[in-house]
């Protein structure tokens, strides 16, 4: 692959997904690509990218793209964010929300769905409170491959021991030979969808909790400050937004703002009517 | 410094586990059955234990309901670490008391994930 090929490849993949390659990545994109070469029985790199130059095969664009996202994800993952959620987040919206009794929590990065299940179970450990209310989780991502996975709802033994209580392991899976199948009651808690988080997506609605962690650190600043904005949007006057404990939005966007008590937790900055962006995230 | 007893009847498994918690830094020692694991017990009650299901003179069953039935045995956190992977042993062992179970092979990642969750670690801060 020529310097000029790779350059393409990245323009592509920042054009189609937002993720921003920098020019040290050669070595992952040459590791993660060559599996879609011999899928689509392609003779190099430099014969993909000429390729999907070409227009001609929306699928292997589609392979490409998926192959480039990093889907890392395990149950419970950093247990801090579902802490949060079960001390924190859900006694206030059961508090606030008593009169609608109506709940809306979106997973903008799902993958293979543990993050959502891992609320869905929460949820349902808290069902006594919880006596009539609905609720919606909306997990989104955007690969396909992940979302079919994640909603067939098997995971391997590694992916079932990774950051998942054995007390909720056999409460809420089935085990059918060397794999573990989530319940079906858990399943039907989360709706899971195609989602490109470049493109719009106001239509999902408003929502009270939002969680969108480890997935704009592949985002320069400017898409990043536009995502985070259009984020905010879909926010409730109350909402929340969990981005991963890493993550920083000092200088991105004055749109949110951190609780200072809750780390990785942002709220709507008050009065932030049209949020905008900062200077800095757009040079 | 926490200190972890890993009860286990395969010498191979005992160093890997040391391994792994010693750089979860925990002080270790070792056993190679459920019987010489209560005397160690009796000595200095640790406060994390790595216990297999399957050893001669006494297995990890019959140990952990024996601790249990002592109040200072109350103390330990106790993580079953067995290639029994079948649900029934699962449920039967958080029955009988133990805090966790982990499905042998078993990593680092995976031990210290069980260990956060029992606040025996602090998560790492990054995502």
């Amino acid at each position: 692959m020529t310097e000029a090929e790779f350059e393409a490849l990245r323009a592509f993949l920042k054009a189609r997904s937002g993720l921003s390659l920098s020019a040290d990545k050669r070595y992952l994109v040459e590791s993660r690509l060559g599996s879609v070469c011999s899928r689509f029985k392609i003779e190099s790199l430099s014969h993909l990218v000429r390729e999907i130059r070409s227009g001609r095969s929306s699928a292997l664009e589609k392979a490409t793209v998926e192959a480039m996202t990093t889907n890392e994800t395990f149950f419970f993952r950093d247990k801090a964010p579902f802490d949060l959620f079960q001390d924190v987040l859900l006694p206030k919206y059961l508090k606030e929300r008593a009169a609608s009794r109506r709940l809306r929590i979106w997973c903008a990065a799902a993958s293979t769905g543990q993050e959502p299940y891992s609320l869905a179970m929460l949820l349902k450990e808290a069902a006594a409170r919880m006596a009539g209310w609905q609720v919606e989780i909306i997990a989104s991502d955007i690969s396909t491959e992940v979302l079919e996975k994640a909603k067939a709802g098997f995971y391997n033994q590694f992916e079932v021991q990774r950051g998942l209580p054995a007390r909720l392991l056999v409460k809420y899976f089935a085990q059918v030979g060397d794999q573990w199948q989530i319940s079906p009651e858990i399943r039907s808690m989360v709706d899971f969808r195609y989602l490109n988080l470049i493109e719009d997506f106001s239509r999902l609605g408003t929502f009270d909790i939002v969680y969108c962690r480890n997935v704009l650190i592949y985002f320069d600043a400017a898409l990043k400050a536009d995502v985070l904005r259009r984020i905010a949007n879909t926010m409730a006057p109350d909402g929340s937004l969990l981005l991963g404990a890493s993550e920083t939005i000092l200088g991105v966007t004055d749109a949110l703002t951190l609780d200072a008590a809750h780390r990785g937790l942002y709220t709507k900055t008050s009065g932030a009517g049209a949020p905008r962006m900062l200077a800095s995230a757009v040079r | 410094m926490n200190h972890c007893l890993i009860v286990d009847d395969s010498r191979v498994i005992r160093k890997v586990s040391r391994q792994i918690v010693e750089s979860l830094s925990f002080r270790v020692s070792e056993a190679e059955n459920g019987e010489v694991g209560l005397l160690a017990c009796q000595a200095e009650m640790p406060d994390l234990i790595l216990l297999d299901w399957n050893m001669p003179v006494m297995d990890g069953y019959t140990f952990l309901t024996r601790l249990r039935a002592t109040p200072e045995g109350q103390h330990p956190v106790v993580v079953f670490c067995t290639t029994e992977n079948d649900v029934q042993y699962i449920t039967r062992a958080l029955n009988a008391g133990a805090n966790e179970y982990i499905m042998k092979p078993f990593d680092k990642g995976i031990l210290a994930a069980k260990l956060e969750g029992l606040g025996l670690l602090t998560a790492p801060t990054a995502g």
